[in-house]
């Protein structure tokens, strides 16, 4: 059986609610999937370059970048050469098994939180401006707090306007308690003051929100290494988890993002916004390929319940669906 | 590895043809997939590169490039020129309403900047054109977007326009429209709530409060770090909008920007602003030469030049540039230049700024500690006329004395001197691009 159809099957025989989110993401181009499979198969009777052409340009579409498809088709081309490989069909399984390879064989893809069994888990978010690092951590408080845990928020963005007062609906709406300071004050402090009150009141997980910037703005990068210093001295083995948040309409700089943010906090997981729009964000397949850093999360959308758990396979298969459905239309340059 | 400039790389692949006398259009082909990556890496659409690749290919092959005795330079010339054409022209200006008040109309998707982009060109009306705007809230979804743009305009004085968010938007913004008549605002800034293009109910909402603000201009906000999907989002928003013009945020960051040149071609519609900070103040016309080089990767020099302006006076500025590319700049220029240079920003960023510095190894050696400058122009200061103008001479006795005379020790002597050559090797390597000018073909930095 093809991949795509073991993909599919797979994913039509989950029925639960979270895979449901996931679909109606891919409403459209679900139900046309085969079909479209086959179409751009029976377009190509032979494997040529033409046909790696147009799979580097899907790949190319996704925002996988240059080098990894590169890296991929050249290998694909071996494969196809040492199995003789004469049809298409047998070249698209290939090609999905080697991208879930690609992101399988580097280091730990477990996606699930390193959340301590006893004792306060600090969980510290960082990003760029506007990736959705603030609707994430609304998410995944009620996430948790359905699970049973207590839950406290950090107001670690003093600096955007009306950034803490959007943490605070999250709050109200899971139902956590936020710590805050006034608009402008230091983050260390209020880090400081959200890790007493969590240890204090027995939190279980403490959340903490920080304000976008840019991963080339030196002075902002010390701040934030500051902001997970203090977390370290007051809680043994804090922060447990480092989410970086990259939006999945963000090209090859979130490669960029992602390196020098793991070098200021050493980020230990992915969670992928707005996977719910057209983009696909498939760098993280580039980034999962030279820093290793496994997806977590991917945002669905901007409810509540919108936050799903990264599945390698769903998202290979996301990847193509759209890709293979919606043919791209023309575009040509201005004269 | 992944950020050489296009310069660089066409250099090498004429290292390796230039033993041959004459290129041919197999060489060509090889140039264009130097190209092809450039753009690629820097985010620009595939499809728009392979129309542009095209486009360059043929007039490469059209004998301008055959021809020439510099035929890498010359792909550089007409990939150049192909480029700032397609950008467009530079055209910062803002609508006029015969009829007042003009109304602008923020949208795109979430996140952008679209809330701050508001702020900022509100600042602008008012500094450079002398308006009275009223900001509109008309983001009822996002939540504490109000209250977000509340902030901005009580921080800037400006009066906003909102009626919570249990109002429709479209309702907030006839009664806004209303209010600016009345009070007589010269202009209505309404920002809108971030949607995705292909939300069919959020962007019809849209559509309503453009059928009844007509609005003046319909700014698409975008992100510059945004890849391979910007086409689908500008054309989506440009079908469904008409848009009159793009703001490209978050351009202080260190993308490439290669999403500029997808929006320009599929919508033909002109970048007008620039986004370059959180700050309110930090929005700047669109320089389409100045992101035609960005994308290439060949450095901001024009941004750093204009950065030097700003700070220093601008007759020093001119002979900073000119000493540099003449290379007679010396320990005295230095001296002169630290104090002013420094009030440009951090050493680090502007280095950053020139071309093939981040590819530059000694750059990591040219960081200055900022609080160290004092103990730098103490050695300077120490060095004789002669050794500041030919710092070759100053051997180990030299040295030595330096160190004593201004308070440090030899290693500091040394570190400065190795960092002096490194930043002279940085302006060698400048200094050879502009070489290129003297054959016949112009940076647009130049
Ligand atoms: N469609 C969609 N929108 C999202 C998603 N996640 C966040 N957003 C929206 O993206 C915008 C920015 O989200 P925030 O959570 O404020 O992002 P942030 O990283 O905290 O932003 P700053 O604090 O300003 O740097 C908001 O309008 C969110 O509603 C998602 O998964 N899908
Ligand atoms: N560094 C930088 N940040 C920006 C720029 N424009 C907006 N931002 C930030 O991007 C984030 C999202 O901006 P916002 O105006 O709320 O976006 P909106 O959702 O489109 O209204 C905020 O953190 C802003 O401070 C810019 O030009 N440079
Ligand atoms: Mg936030
Ligand atoms: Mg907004």
């Amino acid at each position: 059986m093809s991949f795509f159809k073991k993909l599919k099957e797979k994913f039509t025989q989950q029925s639960d609610a979270v895979t449901d989110k996931f679909k109606q993401g891919l409403t459209k181009t679900r139900d046309s999937f085969t079909g479209r499979v086959n179409d751009l198969v029976a377009r190509y009777r032979k494997v040529d370059e033409d046909f790696f052409e147009e799979l580097e340009e899907i790949l190319f579409q996704a925002d996988v970048g240059y080098e990894t498809v590169e890296q991929l088709i050249e290998e694909l081309k071996m494969e196809v050469k040492r199995k003789n490989i004469q049809d298409p069909v047998q070249v698209q399984s290939v090609i999905s098994e080697k991208l879930v390879d690609i992101y399988e064989s580097k280091g730990d893809s477990n996606p699930a939180l390193n959340i301590q069994e006893e004792g306060l888990t600090v969980i510290l978010f960082v990003g760029v401006n506007g990736v959705g690092k603030t609707t994430t951590i609304g998410k995944l408080a009620h996430q948790l707090k359905e699970e049973g845990k207590k839950v406290i928020l950090a107001a670690g963005d003093t600096f955007r306007a009306g950034a803490i007062e959007q943490l605070e609906v999250w709050g109200d709406r899971a139902g956590v308690e936020v710590i805050k300071q006034a608009a402008g004050s230091d983050p260390a402090a209020v880090m400081f003051d959200a890790l007493q009150a969590a240890k204090a009141r027995g939190a279980d997980v403490l959340i903490c929100d920080t304000a976008g910037r840019l991963q080339n703005k030196v002075n902002l990068m010390k701040e934030l290494e500051k902001v997970k210093r203090v977390i370290e001295r007051e809680v043994p083995g804090a922060p447990h988890e480092v989410l970086l948040v990259l939006d999945a309409t963000t090209g090859q700089n979130a490669l960029n993002q992602a390196k020098t943010f793991k070098e200021a906090t050493n980020v230990s997981g992915i969670v992928l916004s707005k996977l719910d729009g057209t983009a696909k964000g498939g760098i993280v397949l580039a980034i999962r390929n030279e820093l290793e850093i496994p997806v977590k999360f991917v945002g669905l959308g901007e409810k509540m319940d919108d936050l799903q758990v990264f599945d390698p396979e769903k998202y290979v298969y996301g990847l193509f669906a759209n890709l293979i459905d919606k043919e791209p239309e023309e575009y040509s340059a201005p004269e | 590895m992944a950020f050489e400039s296009l310069a660089d790389r066409l250099q090498n692949t004429f290292q390796r043809i230039r033993g041959k006398g004459k290129v041919n259009e197999a060489d060509v082909k090889e140039m264009m997939r130097e190209v092809r990556l450039a753009l690629l890496e820097a985010d620009v659409n595939f499809k728009v590169v392979k129309d542009f690749v095209k486009k360059v290919s043929e007039r490469a092959v059209g004998q301008e490039v055959l021809k020439s005795l510099s035929p890498g330079q010359q792909v550089i010339k007409v990939v150049q020129e192909e480029l700032t054409e397609l950008m467009g022209g530079e055209q910062s200006k803002i609508a006029v309403s015969s009829r007042p008040p003009t109304v602008i109309m923020m949208v795109g998707l979430q996140g952008a900047g679209k809330t701050t982009t508001t702020g900022k060109l509100a600042n602008l009306l008012r500094k450079k054109y002398n308006r009275k705007p009223l900001l509109v809230a008309a983001d009822i979804y996002r939540p504490a977007a109000i209250k977000q743009l509340e902030t901005l305009g009580k921080q800037l004085d400006f009066p906003v326009f909102s009626l919570g968010d249990q109002v429709s938007p479209v309702e907030i913004a006839r009664q806004a429209i209303a209010k600016a008549k009345e009070e007589h605002h010269d202009y209505v800034l309404i920002d809108t709530a971030g949607r995705l293009h292909v939300d069919e109910e959020l962007m019809g909402e849209l559509k309503e409060i453009q059928e009844l603000s007509s609005p003046d201009e319909i700014f698409l906000v975008v992100d510059a770090m945004t890849g391979q999907d910007a086409v689908n989002v500008a054309q989506s928003f440009n079908e469904q909008l008409g848009l009159t013009g793009v703001v490209l945020t978050k351009l202080d960051g260190d993308t490439r920007g290669g999403a500029a040149l997808s929006i320009r071609a599929v919508t033909k519609t002109p970048i007008k602003f620039v986004g370059m900070g959180e700050k309110m103040d930090a929005l700047e016309p669109f320089h389409p030469e100045r992101m035609a080089s960005r994308i290439l990767g060949m450095g901001d020099v024009l941004t750093l030049i204009e950065k030097a302006q700003a700070n220093v006076d601008a007759d020093k500025a001119k002979e900073l540039e000119q000493k540099m590319r003449t290379m007679s700049f010396t320990f005295d220029d230095f001296l002169e230049q630290l104090g002013q240079v420094r009030s440009m920003g951090p050493l680090d960023d502007l280095l950053k700024m020139l071309p093939g510095a981040n590819k530059m190894k000694g750059l990591n050696n040219i960081s200055i500690d900022e609080k160290q400058i004092g103990r730098v122009e103490a050695i300077i200061k120490s060095m004789t006329s002669n050794e500041k103008e030919q710092p070759e001479i100053i051997n180990a006795g030299r040295r030595k004395r330096i160190a004593k005379g201004s308070g440090t020790t030899i290693q500091e002597v040394n570190r400065l001197l190795k960092q002096f050559e490194d930043m002279k090797k940085m302006m060698k390597q400048m200094t050879n691009m502009q070489k290129g000018k003297k054959k016949g073909f112009k940076f647009p930095f130049m």
